[in-house]
């Protein structure tokens, strides 16, 4: 057909014929694909109700353990920052302001579901059952750190430093589960920059085509550093690359704790009876630097942050559970009091764990040390004895 | 040989790529942890037949055809492995590998060391390698030493369908990763008499294909069959050769290398892949450190040039030649 396009709409393709003809032909076009994605909030801004309650958060203790595990994270992440700025503990990546995302997420999961995280997931890894001193030693630089034995964390992945490469470990999980007819799901975790990853890309769509049980979280806390999500991808959600590959994206508010639990309960509900995977955006605000050796000052102004603290977590569901009667100051205070504790007990253990030796290094690098290694390995003893001597 | 076509072929004589597909078929047998997976290695039987017939016998859901997608294959690998499966994955060609690198350094290598042991890696990632099939572009690289360079990888090369089968078993057995090489030279060059009878070679052990005293010839892969074929030359002109199989290259048997070193004296490293920064510079640098007062002659490196492996039409002129390695050899014996 020759000619050329003159105009196009929803419905139909209007074609100039050559120079000298009279006529016009049109294509009939059919939508073949469309899409929305929908913001889902249980409770607003100011912890008005919205929406209708699930069945877990009409149960006052339910949401008092949430508010709490999400208290515990703050106190440890502040503790944490304070640490490194003293020279007690290495780099260190904060969750302030994303304590919704990974409470809301590990309080849907059973203990036989694994969590394949990021680096900043250490709200849900806590609930999971790892312990504060682990992630202390992970940060303060020892690999240790990773080995937390405590069910069901156990079988989780440990933190993954470059950026997305977890996305296909989750899938490689959730195909292991689905092989063997578990009834578990795999929720992965990632930020908003790693869904510019092909990792991500990669990943998700093996996990559509085979359908499998998996629910990615995607941490949208606006920040990759210091590239603001607008301009990490020119779509509008990050929500609806899931339905290019062919799998249900949806939206929530990430500083809504309820919202988030619910949204990862009704995907890991339908992960674990066969509906295959979930992608869930949970927008909230990284209120903290990137780590600790950043300064994200550098890079965005004091308003967008003052904003996104007018509607954080953690007031958020405490000003929810004091209009309702289920909590008031001296609540707070014993809380503040008995986190402050536990993280102080953290530090404690973690301050009183001396370095591995030497052969730490050559001990899990393989199953058995080679023989090709067993020079070094003597080597690096004999050092060791040297350097703790001197 | 007139004929030679006529002669008749007992079952059990098997070509390279049969090899690899008997070994991954009684693993896939024996262990129900074992899968496949990799671009067209299902219904296809794999690009060049690795895993005909598999999926027929095994089914989609262990031997898995997969998008094509060689990052998240190698990505899937390491989840698939760290909960409890051991997946052999295939990568088409070694040109394709490299968006693997990143999965096989940062997490496959480092999983077990990282959590001190609380997950683990047991994968492999095979891959056919190397040139003279007159393949296209990106389908004629070596590039063993960069997986060689990792801690916490093994890196296998085969060199014979026997070698192919035990070695590949090994591999899936082995609990940590593997990276597996076969040469596509090699894959339907000859046969070998290759029992199913599943017993695994030793990973980390060379092996010595023929014994001499008069110099040590070190390959590995393809390699093998040009510096064989030197050996029985050089021993037509009365030069005993004792040449090893390196087979694993990470982590090094070094003490076979060093032992027959001490007995001949003389060593000529033949690999295919570009020279600077081969593995042959890490052989010849450990027999510097650990054999000086043995050597008559300075260690030689015969391989391929630092250059780009060419297209079809120069490859031959790219691969080391026997007549390389006699001289090379030659030239050693005559030093001292």
């Amino acid at each position: 057909m020759s000619g050329f396009l003159t105009r196009v709409n929803r419905r139909c393709i209007t074609i100039a014929a050559p120079a000298g003809s009279h006529y016009l032909t049109r294509v009939r076009l059919s939508t073949v694909a469309s899409f929305a994605i929908e913001r889902f909030q249980v409770l607003d801004e100011k912890g008005d109700i919205v929406a209708p309650l699930p069945q877990f958060a009409t149960v006052p203790d339910e949401l008092a353990a949430m508010y709490r595990a999400m208290v515990l994270t703050r106190t440890f992440d502040a503790k944490a920052v304070a640490m490194q700025r003293t020279g007690k503990l290495g780099t260190f990546a904060s969750a302030l302001g994303q304590e919704a995302v990974g409470v809301g997420l590990a309080a849907a999961m059973r203990p036989e579901d694994v969590l394949v995280p990021s680096y900043r997931e250490q709200a849900a890894q806590f609930m999971r059952g790892m312990t504060m001193a682990h992630c202390l030693l992970y940060w303060g630089g020892d690999e240790r750190g990773s080995d937390f034995q405590a069910e069901p964390a156990r079988h989780d992945f440990p933190n993954c430093v470059p950026i997305g490469t977890q996305v296909p470990h989750a899938v490689g999980v959730a195909y292991a589960m689905k092989l063997r007819k578990q009834k578990s799901a795999v929720v992965n975790v990632f930020g908003d920059g790693g869904t510019s990853k092909g990792d991500f890309y990669e990943g998700a769509n093996f996990a559509g085509v085979w359908k499998l049980p998996l629910v990615m979280v995607v941490n949208n806390n606006q920040w990759a550093i210091s590239l603001p999500r607008s301009r990490q991808t020119a779509a509008e959600t990050i929500a609806q690359k899931a339905l290019a590959v062919g799998f249900e994206g949806r939206q929530v508010d990430g500083n809504d704790v309820i919202a988030v639990r619910q949204v990862v309960e009704e995907a890991l509900e339908k992960a674990r009876g066969g509906g295959g995977p979930t992608l869930v955006e949970a927008v909230c605000y990284r209120l903290c630097d990137h780590t600790t050796a950043d300064d994200a000052t550098r890079y965005r102004d004091a308003e967008s942050v003052n904003a996104a603290w007018k509607v954080e977590p953690v007031a958020r569901l405490r000003d929810y559970l004091a209009k309702h009667g289920h909590w008031n100051k001296d609540k707070e205070e014993a809380l503040q009091h008995e986190c402050a504790g536990e993280v102080a007990k953290a530090v404690a253990a973690y301050e009183a764990t001396p370095p591995g030796p030497p052969e730490h290094m050559f001990d899990h690098l393989y199953a058995k040390v080679p023989k090709a290694l067993e020079e070094q390995r003597a080597l690096a003893i004999r050092l060791g004895k040297k350097n703790s001597h001197g | 040989m007139p004929f030679a076509w006529a002669k008749k072929i007992p079952m059990a004589e098997k070509n390279l790529i049969e090899a690899v597909n008997m070994a991954l078929a009684h693993e896939l047998e024996r262990d129900e942890s074992v899968v496949v997976l990799g671009e067209d290695v299902g219904a296809n039987g794999g690009v060049f037949r690795a895993t005909a017939g598999l999926q027929q016998r095994f089914g989609p859901d262990r031997v898995i055809d997969t998008p094509l997608a060689e990052t998240a294959i190698a990505g899937v690998a390491v989840g698939m492995a760290a909960a409890g499966l051991k997946p052999v994955a295939e990568i088409q060609f070694t040109g394709f590998i490299y968006p693997t690198f990143d999965h096989m350094v940062n997490h496959a290598s480092r999983l077990r060391h990282r959590t001190r042991g609380r997950l683990t890696c047991p994968m492999v990632l095979r891959s056919p390698c190397g040139a003279g099939i007159h393949a296209p572009e990106h389908h004629s690289e070596s590039p063993e030493s960069l997986f060689a360079h990792v801690p916490g990888l093994r890196m296998v090369v085969a060199s014979n369908p026997l070698r192919a089968y035990g070695l590949l078993l090994a591999a899936i057995r082995d609990p940590d990763p593997v990276v597996f090489f076969e040469p596509t030279r090699l894959y339907r060059l000859f046969r070998q008499d290759v029992d199913d009878n599943g017993e695994a070679l030793t990973l980390d052990t060379c092996f010595v294909e023929r014994e001499g005293r008069d110099v040590t010839l070190v390959s590995w892969g393809a390699m093998m069959r040009e510096t064989l074929e030197a050996a029985e030359k050089l021993a037509g002109q009365g030069v005993s050769a004792e040449v090893i199989d390196v087979a694993t290259l990470k982590p090094l048997d070094l003490q076979t290398i060093l032992d027959s070193v001490a007995k001949t004296g003389r060593c000529v490293i033949v690999h295919e892949a570009p020279r600077a920064n081969g593995f042959g510079a890490e052989i010849a640098a450990n027999i510097a450190e650990h054999s000086l007062t043995s050597l008559l002659a300075p260690v030689v490196r015969v391989t391929g040039y630092d250059t780009i492996v060419p297209l079809a039409r120069l490859e031959h002129q790219y691969l080391p030649s026997v007549g390389r390695i006699v001289e090379a050899a030659r030239n050693a014996v005559e030093w001292s």
